[in-house]
């Protein structure tokens, strides 16, 4: 047994040099938040302080941008979600053969690079005027969520099975019925990983924001984030950590509550298993 | 079949989805064919006259243009194909053998990085990389020479960043394609006196070979849409060293307002992620 002990032992050794080059940047980040004289480097502050955090608490630089970011997010994650399960249902179900091409469509369309599409679309949005709008930009985010979500919703949808459907159907409930009644709550944690899955990614979505949304009181926090500190001149470091972390905490606590239910592999069974 | 019979209105449902797609997604794609071939500008309406392959020909006679598909290959390979993929590999394979602290810390902080949205990653890499940042202080501390990366070696700084923020996914990958491979089959190897490095590469590699198919195309798709790490981290200086397509694409179509030139470009951006999308659904051959 001594062989693997010593393999356990450089394992862990190699790990854990791994662990600390991920963990240098992000302990910059906590580190540098509560410092006042927060700057490039890695170091413990003098003295712990919330000036920080107090001095970016205020309507222009965090509350308005996260509102924006939560309405725009908020309602593109909605509209995904019910057009995924709407989607989902029939490619489930039914069987056609337009089943498959549509299917390998979407599964296509999954992997084309959305930042090839916005010259295009930031062109197209300027002639039908939608360009500078919360819901604009919303339909556009919620349609390039959309390819995935109904290919991971279709998966957690096979998993039901038929039989439930059926019993519902021979006591005469339709369709929709069935959907909401029997299938739904029976994929409630496949639901909600989509859910939650579609929202950390829009939620942290730059370059869409970026191109379709002009006025500063429109931008969403992955966007404002970048205008108030992005000159940098003169930044003040621990402001911008502060910032930083409030940004970032939602989907962090987000994504803890799927990995916990589901397990670190989740969004890739479906997308990998095929 | 199902029991409430047959009939076009049960595909109904799809309607929406399909709206959406073909309006947001399929008729940008559409516009861009069409915009490539045309001299629309960005100011004066007026001029959008077709222009048939000028903005190809144009492109590949640019040496701006040629630098950023250099730059994006070295980009993707570096961080991409070498990085994320070669990294999970290994975090992947060392995570069976560690003892489970040491790997829920690691996994931790990897998938941390993935979380973390693109922008806050940016800053966090920039402030990591630049001349009085934590890297130079790192290699003081060693002893060894520092210097400014962002400056002297953007390409390689912004690839680095990419493998921080991306490796957690061909971790995740392949923890779960190793997690499949029999238990017995290792054991039959070691018994039969297979030394370590020769069960990997003769018995574990070939084993999980279509997860390293898919995770290969899947990291190089996503790596070929970067944008935001690096334009947050070097705008794709300094000039133009770490200026990869979608960094060239945005420069021409709106600061430079050449829309028509920028759409060309994107459109060679969408022809090699499609060709990539094609032979990544023939690697899984979905079963539909």
């Amino acid at each position: 047994m001594r062989r693997t002990t010593r393999a356990r032992l450089a394992a862990n050794a190699a790990l854990l040099l791994t662990a600390a080059a991920f963990a240098i940047p992000l302990v910059w980040l906590l580190l540098a938040s509560v410092d006042t004289e927060a700057d490039l480097r890695v170091r413990v502050p003098s003295s712990l302080t919330a000036d920080n955090f107090d001095a970016v608490l205020t309507d222009e630089i965090t509350f308005t941008p996260m509102l924006n970011s939560l309405l725009l997010c908020g309602g593109a994650t909605l509209l995904t979600v019910v057009c995924a399960v709407l989607a989902a249902y029939p490619l489930s179900r039914h069987h056609s053969r337009w089943g498959r091409p549509y299917l390998l469509t979407i599964l296509f369309t999954t992997c084309l690079p959305i930042t090839a599409v916005m010259v295009p679309v930031y062109g197209l949005f300027v002639q039908v005027n939608l360009i500078d709008t919360m819901y604009g930009t919303g339909l556009f985010l919620a349609t390039s969520q959309l390819p995935f979500s109904i290919w991971l919703m279709k998966n957690f949808m096979d998993g039901v099975p038929v039989v439930l459907e059926e019993a519902a159907w021979t006591d005469g409930a339709s369709s929709l019925q069935t959907l909401t009644r029997v299938v739904l709550p029976l994929m409630g944690p496949g639901l909600t990983v989509v859910t939650i899955y579609t929202f950390i990614q829009l939620w942290g979505n730059f370059f869409v924001p970026f191109m379709l949304i002009l006025s500063p009181e429109q931008l969403p926090a992955s966007v404002s984030i970048f205008s108030f500190f992005g000159n940098y001149g003169s930044v003040i470091y621990g402001q911008l950590a502060a910032f930083s972390i409030l940004y970032s905490a939602p989907v962090l606590v987000l994504y803890m509550l799927i990995a916990r239910r589901l397990g670190g592999g989740f969004a890739l069974g479906g997308a990998v298993k095929g | 079949m199902s029991a409430t019979g047959t009939g076009w209105w049960r595909w109904v449902p799809l309607a929406p989805a399909t709206i959406l797609l073909l309006l947001f997604l399929a008729g940008p794609i559409g516009y861009c064919v069409w915009i490539a071939f045309t001299n629309t500008q960005l100011t004066g309406a007026s001029g959008s006259d077709f222009v048939g392959l000028d903005n190809f020909r144009r492109a590949f006679a640019d040496d701006d243009f040629r630098n950023a598909v250099w730059l994006t290959l070295v980009f993707t390979f570096v961080s991409a194909v070498v990085g994320q993929n070669t990294l999970g590999l290994a975090l992947a394979g060392l995570m069976r053998a560690a003892s489970r602290p040491v790997r829920t810390l690691t996994g931790t902080l990897v998938i941390t990085a993935w979380v973390l949205p693109e922008i806050v990653a940016a800053f966090l890499l920039y402030t990591f990389f630049r001349r009085e940042g934590t890297l130079n202080a790192v290699l003081d501390w060693l002893h060894l020479p520092s210097q400014n990366w962002l400056f002297t070696l953007p390409i390689l700084a912004v690839s680095f960043a990419n493998v921080w923020r991306g490796t957690a996914f061909s971790m995740l990958i392949y923890s779960a394609a190793l997690a499949e491979i029999p238990r017995d089959i290792t054991e039959a190897a070691e018994v039969d006196g297979a030394s370590g490095p020769r069960r990997v590469w003769h018995i574990t590699l070939p084993m999980i070979r279509r997860s390293i198919g898919t995770n290969l195309m899947l990291n190089t798709l996503s790596t070929l849409s970067v944008f935001g790490l690096i334009w947050a981290m070097t705008r794709g200086g300094p000039g133009s060293r770490s200026q990869t397509l979608p960094v060239f694409m945005y420069d021409q179509a709106f600061l430079k307002s050449l829309i028509g030139y920028g759409t060309a470009v994107a459109l060679l951006l969408l022809l090699v992620g499609s060709l990539f999308s094609i032979v990544y659904l023939r690697l899984m051959r979905v079963e539909v």
